[in-house]
Formats: structure tokens, C-alpha cells, sequence
């Protein structure tokens, strides 16, 4: 009996409302599309995006049109007559002080600093961030401090003690130096993101590699670096469009004909001899740009998953 | 009995705190020792410094007669399980087994044996092509437990391997955990917070406060005979009863006194004389009161209840005695509603009495 009636409790609820059952709202709430907030909320995205976008498609319209056209003024017209002779001669033809073999040469210049830039910074700076946040030795502490107010001396003030050093070495104006240059200059930043990324993983993991017998490299290589990924992504990111866009060091470190890509952008764009040639220098500008553009678009994803990670645990 | 693991005068300080404090310790060959205490008591350190993952400041570790103090964790003969279990996230189950044995460059037929009577033992060989993502947490400290087994080792190290888990499966691995220490007889070293861990898996228990063992022994003595207030308050849920008073002497024979209540120490053994006005703690256990009709005593008091808790078997009372709260377990079918009136006497052979001031057991 005392059943019974625990069931009929259970259930007296629903027969109460069952009248209404049926009628009146039920299940989502539905939204219009064009309310005021909506309107509001893309409208103004539109408008930001807008705001970013114009300018490309100024540079990329103009670069596709000739000169003719450019000199009628419709900056937002598309060409009439596509021609690709403004990239062709932007990337092979156009001249900067003496020679005249465009950006192709900068381009190179570029590479092989931004090659081995990257990987040797990326290398030495996962290895001092990990032996920091794995290994404290005695003085790890001010080391780091050390190393982070590095960070904030403006890169004018070392300029002049580094051009003597380089000088002394007997390496200044080549790449070797430049490359040196970068990796230094990328160590702060690099090592704290790889530092706090460390950090960031279980200690126990690390504990659990040293009872199982593994050294420095072998916890480094074996138990580390796989679980890293995301933060060697975002580390390389960094590195590439940073040394990429570098025009300071590239023209105070390097010679004229191994200067990088951005100095000769600029040795393109501000010739004063001549006619402006708006479509080539705006075709030159883009391709300067397509490196770090295509490393954004290729790894955006995996960037912010690993700033995100390093950020927000570390 | 051999002893395993010896611990002589050991210190650990991080600057000025002091996290270990002169510690002494042996463990027998074969013995399940847990090490208890609530967080910040330093035995998760004293667990570290053993395992040769922490230096200790001063002081000595011997391990099989071995002096270890200076060794690498690797070259101790220790295995570890850890609470988070830290296996290797981009190895699969197979390779974090054989992960240790093949930095030490055991060779391959080696390794393979060895990993098919670890998981064998902790029936885990279905799962041995997974990552450790793809696993439960009891299947993942099962995993943790196999990578301390294929190392052959003679000391497990055990640091809250179970406080992960959920209360089901934490019951049902510490069965398997008592189960593999039968079946191995190696020495394991166990560090929780979980009292009921401690008295189910211990040979011994060693209670730490601030760095210090307070008291070292097997898991009934600890109970019945805590060696001071400390302890008796830790072990035991619900909590001892404790009452604050002195000793008088009525009719020839000692008693204690609260509120204006005498309680007869008839029946209480100790070796100290029990002198008059001696300022003490008296403590009972829930379950060392009894109740109406449990009563087989002469002395009794009456009481209120105030509070009832059932728990199923058990049936925890409230009681008011005097303005005072005591705890009463009572069989889980005999049911009082609040404010009735009970009468209740304690058992003093099983109660415990403590100097007020040192808080020594007497």
C-alpha cells in the first residue's frame, strides 16, 4: 500500500497541469534574425572588417592594374585589363640602387636568415626553457630575471655596443652575424613562453621519467618535446613573422647585397629616380608580406590553442 | 627482521620553513607502512626525499642496508605511483611499461616478459595498444602501478595513488593494492590522507604533524591507544569524544570530573598513578558509549538527544550531556527522535585519558 501511493504522489504532478498540456510555449525559444542586437552586432563587425580589408584590396587591385589605369585615379575600380606584369617585375626586375634583379634577391637574403634564425632561437631557447622549469639550479631564479628584463631594453640602445661586437668578431655584415643577432634577441620572449609552457605540464610527469631512469636529454627528447607541439608552433609563428618583418637589424647588420627582403621593399618603394610605379611597389609589398600572411592562415588554428595553453595554466 | 628502508635524523628545510624534522624511521623487509597526515604535514616530502626526488638538508637514507642518501632515483631500487598518475601522454600503455627498462637498455626479450607479467598481475593486457587518454582513471593508475612492477624493484612508493578516483573504484583498488602486497611481499611505502586507507592496507601507520611522526604502530594500537590528543583526534570518524576536566578521588577510587558530573576510571589501565587534581582530557570513541539498553555498566548519566544521523548500518546520535555534545554510535535499527531522553555510560577500559597539558596519553 505505502507503494501504491508513492507512485500516485510521483506521478499527481503532470495530472494537475494536464489540462494544459499542449497549448503555450513549448520547447526552444524562438528568435527573429533581424532583431536590434543582431543588426547592431553585425553591423558594426562588418564595419571593422571592412576597415582591414579596404586597404588589401586597394594594394591588390592596384597592383593588378597598369599604369594608365592608375593614372585615372579610381583607386577602387577594379582593373579593367588584368596584367601580372607588375608582380613579374617586382619579383625579378626592379631595381634598387645598382642592381636591378628585384626582390627575388631580397628574397633569398631572407630565407637564409630566417632558416637558420628560427631554428637555432626555437632549439637553444626550448632547452634553456625546460632545463628552468624542470631543473632549477642554484641561481635559475635570477638568471630568469635576468634574462626578462632583457626583454625590455629598446633594441636602439644595444645597437651600437653589438655592431662592435660583431665588428670584433670579424662577422659583421655578413648573415652569420644577422642570424646570431635574431637568436639572441629572440631568446627572452622565446625562453618564457617555453619556460612557463613547462611549467604548465604535471611535475609528476617529470618526477615519473626520472624514478624510470631518464636523463636530461631523454626526459627532454622523449617526454617533453612530444607534449610540445602546440608551443613550438606558436614559438616558430613568432620567430618567422617576427624576423621576416625585421628592418632595423637587417639594415644595420647586413651589406647591400645581402640585404633582406623588407630593406629592399623599402630601397623599391622610396627610389626617387623615376616614375612611381604604384603597381609594382604595391605587388612588391605583397609578396614581402605573403611569407608571415601564409603562416598565419596555415597554423592560426594551433597558435591560438598554444598561447592559450602557455597563458592561461603558465 | 631485515630492515628495508631506514631513515636516520633526516631534516628538510625550504629556506627558513623546516618541512622534516629529525626524522627516524624503519621499515621492515615485506612491510606495508602508510605514512598519514593531514596536507602540509611533510609526508609527501619524507616520500620525495626516499624516492631521491627531493635532497634532504641533513640526515640519512638507507635502502636494503645501502646508504642511498646521495643516489639518483634511478639507482635506489624504488618504484613510484603517483596521485595524478603522470603517465606519458603520447605513449601507449605497452611503452610506458617498458619506457624504464629501455632507458636502462634491458634487452628486448627481457622488457616483453616483464611486461606481460605486470599486466597479467594487474589485468591489464587488453589495454596495451591504448594511450593513456583512452583509459579510466582506475585503468590509468592501474597502468601507474605496472610501470613501478616491471622494474623489479624492492621498495613501491605509493603518494595518494587513490585520491583521484571516485569512492567506488577507490574501494575497489585498494583491495587490489592489499591483494598485489600479498601476492609480491615487497615493501611499500603508502602516503595518504584517507584514515580508512591507512587502517585497511597498514601493517604500521605513521601519523605526521609538521614534519614530526607522532606516533608509529600497527593500525588497532593506533586506534584504541592513540599515544596523544593529536592522534586520537586524527584517527576515527566520526571523531573521539573529548571532555575536559580533572582527576578526583571519590570513595577511595580515582574518577574524572566535568560540569559538575563525576565519571568513575574504573576499568581505565595505565601505569601512571591517576593523582588527584591532575588537569585531564578524557576521550571516547562513538562506539565505546553505550545506550539504554547496550548499557552493562553500574555508573550511568542521563543525556537529550539532540541530533540523529542515520547511516545505514549505524546510526550516529547526538547526545546533550550536561551542555556538552558527544557522538554515539548506536545499531543502525534502534532509532530515537530528538529530544527524548537516554541514558548512557562509557566503557573506560576502551576510553583514553590525556595529560591537559602536555596532551600525552596517560
Amino acid at each position: 500500500m505505502a507503494n501504491s501511493s508513492a507512485l500516485q504522489s510521483a506521478t499527481s504532478g503532470p495530472d494537475a497541469l494536464s489540462g494544459r498540456l499542449g497549448s503555450g510555449p513549448s520547447g526552444r525559444k524562438p528568435r527573429r534574425m533581424l532583431s536590434r542586437r543582431n543588426i547592431i552586432l553585425y553591423g558594426l563587425l562588418g564595419l571593422a572588417a571592412l576597415y582591414y580589408l579596404l586597404p588589401l584590396y586597394v594594394m591588390i587591385v592596384t597592383s593588378m592594374k597598369g599604369m594608365p589605369e592608375i593614372r585615372l585615379g579610381n583607386i577602387f575600380s577594379p582593373p579593367v585589363e588584368i596584367t601580372f606584369e607588375p608582380w613579374a617585375k617586382a619579383w625579378s626586375s626592379a631595381c634598387t640602387g645598382l642592381n636591378c634583379d628585384g626582390l627575388s634577391r631580397g628574397f633569398w637574403n631572407s630565407v637564409r636568415i630566417l632558416v637558420p634564425s628560427v631554428a637555432v632561437s626555437i632549439a637553444v631557447a626550448s632547452v634553456s626553457g625546460y632545463a628552468l622549469a624542470n631543473w632549477r639550479f642554484k641561481g635559475s631564479n635570477v638568471f630568469f630575471s635576468i634574462l626578462i628584463v632583457g626583454a625590455f631594453i629598446p633594441y636602439q640602445v644595444m645597437i651600437y655596443p653589438i655592431v662592435i661586437l660583431l665588428r670584433e668578431l670579424g662577422i659583421y655584415g655578413t648573415l652569420t652575424g644577422l642570424v646570431i643577432v635574431h637568436t639572441i634577441f629572440g631568446m627572452p620572449i622565446l625562453t618564457l613562453l617555453f619556460r612557463n609552457y613547462f611549467t604548465s605540464l604535471p611535475e609528476e610527469l617529470f618526477k615519473a621519467a626520472r624514478i624510470d631512469g631518464a636523463g636530461f636529454w631523454q626526459i627532454y627528447f622523449r617526454i617533453m618535446l612530444p607534449m610540445a607541439l602546440p608551443i613550438f608552433v606558436v614559438a616558430m609563428i613568432l620567430q618567422v613573422t617576427g624576423i621576416w618583418n625585421d628592418f632595423l637589424f637587417g639594415v644595420v647588420f647586413t651589406r647591400p647585397d645581402s640585404y633582406p627582403m623588407t630593406v629592399q621593399l623599402n630601397n623599391i618603394v622610396n627610389s626617387v629616380q623615376g616614375v612611381k610605379e604604384y603597381n609594382v611597389n604595391m605587388a612588391a609589398t605583397l609578396l614581402t608580406g605573403a611569407v608571415p600572411l601564409i603562416v598565419y592562415f596555415v597554423s592560426g588554428r594551433l597558435f591560438v590553442r598554444g598561447i592559450a595553453a602557455g597563458a592561461v595554466k603558465g | 627482521m631485515a630492515n628495508s628502508v631506514s631513515i636516520r635524523d633526516l631534516s628538510l628545510s625550504f629556506g627558513a620553513v623546516t618541512v622534516l624534522k629529525d626524522l627516524n624511521l624503519d621499515i621492515h623487509d615485506g612491510e606495508f607502512i602508510v605514512l598519514l597526515g593531514s596536507s602540509g604535514c611533510g609526508k609527501s616530502t619524507l616520500l620525495n626525499c626516499i624516492a631521491g626526488l627531493l635532497e634532504p638538508t641533513e640526515g640519512q637514507i638507507f635502502i636494503k642496508d645501502r646508504n642511498v642518501t646521495w643516489e639518483e632515483p634511478k639507482d635506489r631500487g624504488i618504484g613510484m605511483v603517483f596521485q595524478s598518475y603522470a603517465l606519458y601522454p603520447q605513449m601507449s600503455v605497452e611503452k610506458n611499461l617498458s619506457f624504464g627498462l629501455q632507458v636502462a637498455k634491458v634487452p628486448k626479450a627481457e622488457i616483453d616478459k616483464r611486461v606481460a607479467r605486470a599486466s597479467e598481475i594487474l589485468q591489464i593486457g587488453p589495454l596495451l595498444k591504448r594511450k593513456p587518454a583512452e583509459l579510466s582513471g582506475g585503468q590509468r593508475q592501474r597502468v601507474a602501478i605496472g610501470r613501478a612492477l616491471v622494474r623489479d624493484v624492492d621498495v613501491f612508493l605509493f603518494d595518494e595513488p587513490l585520491s583521484n578516483l571516485d569512492a567506488k573504484l577507490r574501494s575497489e583498488l585498494r583491495v587490489e593494492i592489499k591483494r598485489l602486497h600479498q601476492q609480491l611481499k615487497n615493501t611499500m611505502i603508502y602516503v595518504t590522507h584517507d584514515q580508512i586507507e591507512a587502517l585497511t592496507l597498514a601493517d604500521r601507520i605513521a601519523i605526521m604533524k609538521s614534519g614530526v611522526i607522532q606516533q608509529l604502530d600497527d593500525p588497532i594500537v593506533i586506534y584504541n591507544k592513540p599515544k596523544n590528543l593529536f592522534v586520537a583526534g586524527f584517527i576515527g570518524s566520526p571523531s573521539m569524544n573529548f571532555l575536559s576536566g580533572e582527576i578526583v578521588e571519590e570513595g577511595g577510587r580515582a574518577a574524572f570530573r566535568t560540569h559538575g558530573t563525576s565519571f568513575s576510571l574504573e576499568g581505565y589501565q595505565t601505569s601512571e598513578p591517576l593523582k588527584a587534581g591532575r588537569k585531564v582530557v578524557l576521550g571516547v570513541r562513538p562506539e565505546h558509549i553505550a545506550v539504554d539498553s547496550d548499557i552493562m555498566h553500574s555508573e550511568v548519566h542521563e543525556a537529550i538527544v539532540d541530533i540523529e544521523e542515520p547511516m545505514g548500518a549505524d546510526n550516529l546520535l547526538w547526545l546533550n550531556h550536561a551542555g556538552h555534545l558527544m557522538s554515539v554510535r548506536i545499531g543502525g535499527a534502534r532509532r530515537y527522535s530528538p529530544g527524548a531522553k537516554v541514558r548512557m555510560a562509557f566503557d573506560m577500559s576502551m576510553a583514553s585519558l590525556f595529560d591537559a597539558e602536555t596532551e600525552d596519553r596517560i
